[in-house]
C-alpha cells in the first residue's frame, strides 16, 4: 500500500501539535503553583480558624481571667472558669521532666555514636534508635500507662495512677532519637582536622570531645534541644492517656496534670457542644500552643543559623 | 620544672621523655576517658533497652489475644469476641485518600519549588512556610480539620475528613523529601534532554521525575507510615468510640487502628482485658509499620548512588 504524503498537511499538523505543547508548557507552571499554594492555604487556614475562634472566646472571657487566674472549670454548669495557667504549668512541668530525660541521654548517645563507636557498632545502633523514632506516640502512651506508671508507683510514694512523672519520662524517651540524631549530625560536621589537631597535642578522646567537638557543634546541639522542647509541647497522646485530666494548679508531678494538648482532646471528645464558651476555649488554648511551638521552632532555626561556625 | 630536671642526659640511651612522669600524668586522664567511654555506651544502649522492653511487653500482653479471629472479627464490647477488622479497613481507607492526595500535591509543590519558581521572595516564603508547617503540632492540624473539613465542608467525622486532615499533616514530609530527590538528579541529565530539543515539562516528565522516583517513593512511604500511627488529629475530628459498621465509602464514619488502641487503653481501667486487646492491636500496627519501612529501605538501597 502506498501512501501519498502531503508535506503541507504534515507541517500543519506539526504546527498544531507545537501550539498544543506550548499551551501545556504555559499551563503546567500555573497548575504546579496552584498545588504549591495549598501549603500556604493550610497555614492561612490554621491561622484564620485559630485567630477567629480565639477572638470569639475573648469576647466572652476576659484576657485577664485567661492568663492571670488559676481556676479552670470549663464544663461547670454553674460558673465556668477559664484559665490557661493550670494547663501551662502542666505542659511546662511534663516538658521539663521529658527534657531531663532526653537531654543527657540523647546527648551522650550522640557523643558515643559520633566519637566513640566503631563503624560496626554504629551500623547496628543507629537503625535501632531510628526505629524508636518511628514508633507511634499512641504506643508510647500505652507503654506509659500500663508499664511505666505501675513500676513507678512501687518506687515513688504517693504517685497517682495518672500523673505527670510517667508521661514525662516516656516523652523524654520518645525525644531521645530526635536529640541524638540532630546532635550527632552537628558533631559529625566538625572537621576531623580539629580532632586530629587536639589529639596531636596529647588530648584524650574525652578531652577532644568536651573541649573541641562540643564547643564547635554547640549551635546544632542546642538547636536540637529546642526542637525537642517544641516536640514535647505539642505531644498529645502520651499525656492524654497517662497524665489524666485534673485541672488543678499544681507543681507536684506525682499528681495528675493536664497539658494544653490533652485539654484540647478532652474538650473535643464530645463534652462541649459547638458554640459554647468551652468549645471556643480550646481554640484559645490551641492558639497559645501554636505560638509556643512556632517560637521554639524559629528559635531553633535561628540558633542553628546564627551561631553556626562554617568550616 | 620537674619535667626538665627529670630528663636524664647522662644515660647512654638518650631519653628526652621520662616515661614515668608521662604515665603518672596521663594515667588519670586515660582512666577517666575509659570510664566515660563505657558510660556513654551505657547511655546509648538505654534506647535499645527501652525498645526491647517495649516490644517484649507488648508481645507478652498480646499472646493469646492476637489470632485470626482477632483480625477478622468486628468490634465488640465483649473482649473475647472483639476484633479489629473495622479498624484495619478504616486505616486502609485512610491511606487510599492520604496516598494519592499527598503524592499529587507533594510532588507538584516540590517540582514547582525546584524547577519553576525563581529563587526569590515567593520561593523562600513557600519554603519557610513548609518548614513551619512541619513543626506545627498534629493536634493543631486536627483542629483545622475539625473546623474546615468536618464543620465548614460538612463532611462529619468521615473518612474523607480524616484523610484530608492527615494529608495536610504529612504533606511537609513528602514535599521536603521530593525536593531533595529532585535536587539530587544531576544537571547533565537535564542538559542532555534540552539538547535533544525537549521542552522544560518534557524534561521534567521524562527525565527528572523517573530518576527521582525511587527517593520520592521512599519519602512517600515514610509519610504514610507517619499517618498510619498518628492519633491526635483523628481524636480531635471526633471519631466516635462506638461500635460503627465497617465503612464502605469515603463519606462513612470510621475508626482506625491507633484510635482503637487509644480507646482500649483508656478503657482498660474498666475492663482489664482491654489492655490485652490494645497490645494486640499495637502488634498489628507495628508489623504494618515495619513492613512499610522495610519496603522504603529496600527501595532506597536498590536505587542509591546511581550516578
Amino acid at each position: 500500500m502506498s501512501k501519498t504524503v502531503n508535506v503541507k498537511e504534515l507541517i500543519q499538523k506539526k504546527d498544531k501539535l507545537a501550539k498544543v505543547k506550548a499551551k501545556i508548557e504555559k499551563f503546567i507552571p500555573l497548575f504546579l503553583f496552584a498545588l504549591a499554594s495549598i501549603s500556604i492555604l493550610t497555614t492561612v487556614g490554621i491561622l484564620s480558624t485559630l485567630v477567629y475562634e480565639t477572638y470569639l472566646f475573648f469576647n466572652e472571657v476576659s484576657f485577664m481571667q485567661f492568663f492571670t487566674t488559676t481556676e479552670l472549670r470549663p464544663l461547670s454548669p454553674v460558673e465556668p472558669k477559664f484559665s490557661i495557667l493550670p494547663l501551662l504549668v502542666g505542659t511546662i512541668m511534663i516538658t521539663l521532666v521529658a527534657m531531663l530525660v532526653a537531654v543527657p541521654i540523647g546527648l551522650t548517645t550522640a557523643i558515643f555514636l559520633s566519637e566513640y563507636a566503631s563503624h560496626n557498632t554504629r551500623k547496628i545502633l543507629k537503625p535501632i534508635i531510628e526505629v524508636l523514632a518511628g514508633i507511634p506516640t499512641i504506643v508510647y502512651g500505652f507503654f506509659a500507662f500500663t508499664f511505666v506508671t505501675p513500676i513507678l508507683r512501687e518506687v515513688v510514694p504517693g504517685l497517682q495512677s495518672t500523673n505527670a512523672l510517667s508521661p514525662g519520662i516516656v516523652m523524654g524517651i520518645m525525644i531521645i532519637p530526635l536529640v541524638a540524631s540532630l546532635s550527632e549530625d552537628a558533631m559529625n560536621s566538625v572537621p576531623n582536622a580539629m580532632r586530629e589537631g587536639a589529639m596531636a597535642l596529647g588530648a584524650t578522646k574525652l578531652e577532644v570531645t568536651l573541649r573541641v567537638v562540643i564547643p564547635a557543634a554547640i549551635s546544632g546541639i542546642i538547636a536540637s534541644f529546642v526542637l525537642g522542647i517544641s516536640r514535647a509541647l505539642g505531644e498529645t497522646m502520651i499525656v492524654t492517656i497517662a497524665s489524666g485530666s485534673s485541672k488543678n494548679f499544681t507543681f507536684d508531678i506525682t499528681q495528675s496534670m493536664q497539658t494544653m494538648t490533652a485539654y484540647i482532646v478532652e474538650v473535643t471528645s464530645g463534652d462541649a457542644a459547638s458554640g459554647t464558651t468551652a468549645y471556643y476555649s480550646l481554640y484559645a488554648v490551641a492558639f497559645t500552643l501554636f505560638i509556643f511551638t512556632l517560637l521554639m521552632n524559629m528559635l531553633a532555626r535561628y540558633i542553628a543559623r546564627r551561631y553556626r561556625e562554617a568550616y | 620544672m620537674n619535667d626538665i630536671n627529670s630528663i636524664n642526659m647522662v644515660e647512654e640511651k638518650k631519653q628526652y621523655i621520662n616515661q614515668d612522669v608521662v604515665k603518672r600524668k596521663m594515667s588519670k586522664r586515660l582512666l577517666l576517658n575509659n570510664i566515660v567511654k563505657y558510660l556513654f555506651l551505657f547511655a546509648a544502649s538505654f534506647a535499645v533497652a527501652v525498645l526491647a522492653i517495649l516490644l517484649y511487653r507488648v508481645s507478652v500482653d498480646s499472646i493469646g489475644w492476637l489470632n485470626l479471629n482477632f483480625l477478622t472479627n468486628r468490634l465488640s464490647t465483649n473482649p473475647d469476641r472483639a476484633g479489629i477488622i473495622g479498624a484495619v479497613v478504616g486505616t486502609v481507607w485512610l491511606m487510599i485518600i492520604v496516598g494519592p492526595v499527598t503524592m499529587i500535591i507533594g510532588i507538584g509543590t516540590a517540582i514547582y519549588l525546584e524547577e519553576y519558581a525563581k529563587r526569590g521572595r515567593l520561593h523562600s516564603f513557600i519554603q519557610t512556610n513548609i518548614t513551619n508547617l512541619a513543626g506545627v503540632p498534629s493536634i493543631v492540624f486536627g483542629l483545622l480539620g475539625l473546623t474546615i473539613f468536618v464543620r465548614v465542608f460538612g463532611f462529619g467525622s468521615s473518612i474523607i475528613a480524616g484523610g484530608l486532615t492527615m494529608s495536610l499533616l504529612v504533606l511537609p514530609i513528602v514535599v521536603v523529601s521530593a525536593q531533595e530527590a529532585i535536587r539530587s538528579v544531576p544537571y547533565f541529565l537535564r542538559e542532555a534532554s534540552y539538547g535533544m530539543g525537549a521542552t522544560k515539562w518534557q524534561t521534567i516528565k521524562n527525565v527528572v521525575l523517573p530518576s527521582a522516583l525511587p527517593s520520592i517513593l521512599t519519602g512517600l512511604i515514610l509519610a504514610l507510615s507517619r499517618a498510619i500511627g498518628e492519633t491526635a488529629p483523628l481524636v480531635v475530628i471526633g471519631i466516635p468510640a462506638l461500635l460503627i459498621p465497617i465503612p464502605g465509602s469515603i463519606f462513612d464514619n470510621f475508626t482506625a487502628l491507633p484510635m482503637q488502641i487509644y480507646y482500649w487503653t483508656i478503657d482498660s481501667v474498666l475492663v482489664d482485658e482491654y489492655a490485652n486487646l490494645a497490645a494486640a492491636t499495637i502488634v498489628v500496627l507495628l508489623i504494618i509499620l515495619f513492613v512499610m519501612n522495610s519496603i522504603a529501605i529496600i527501595i532506597r538501597n536498590k536505587f542509591q548512588n546511581r550516578y
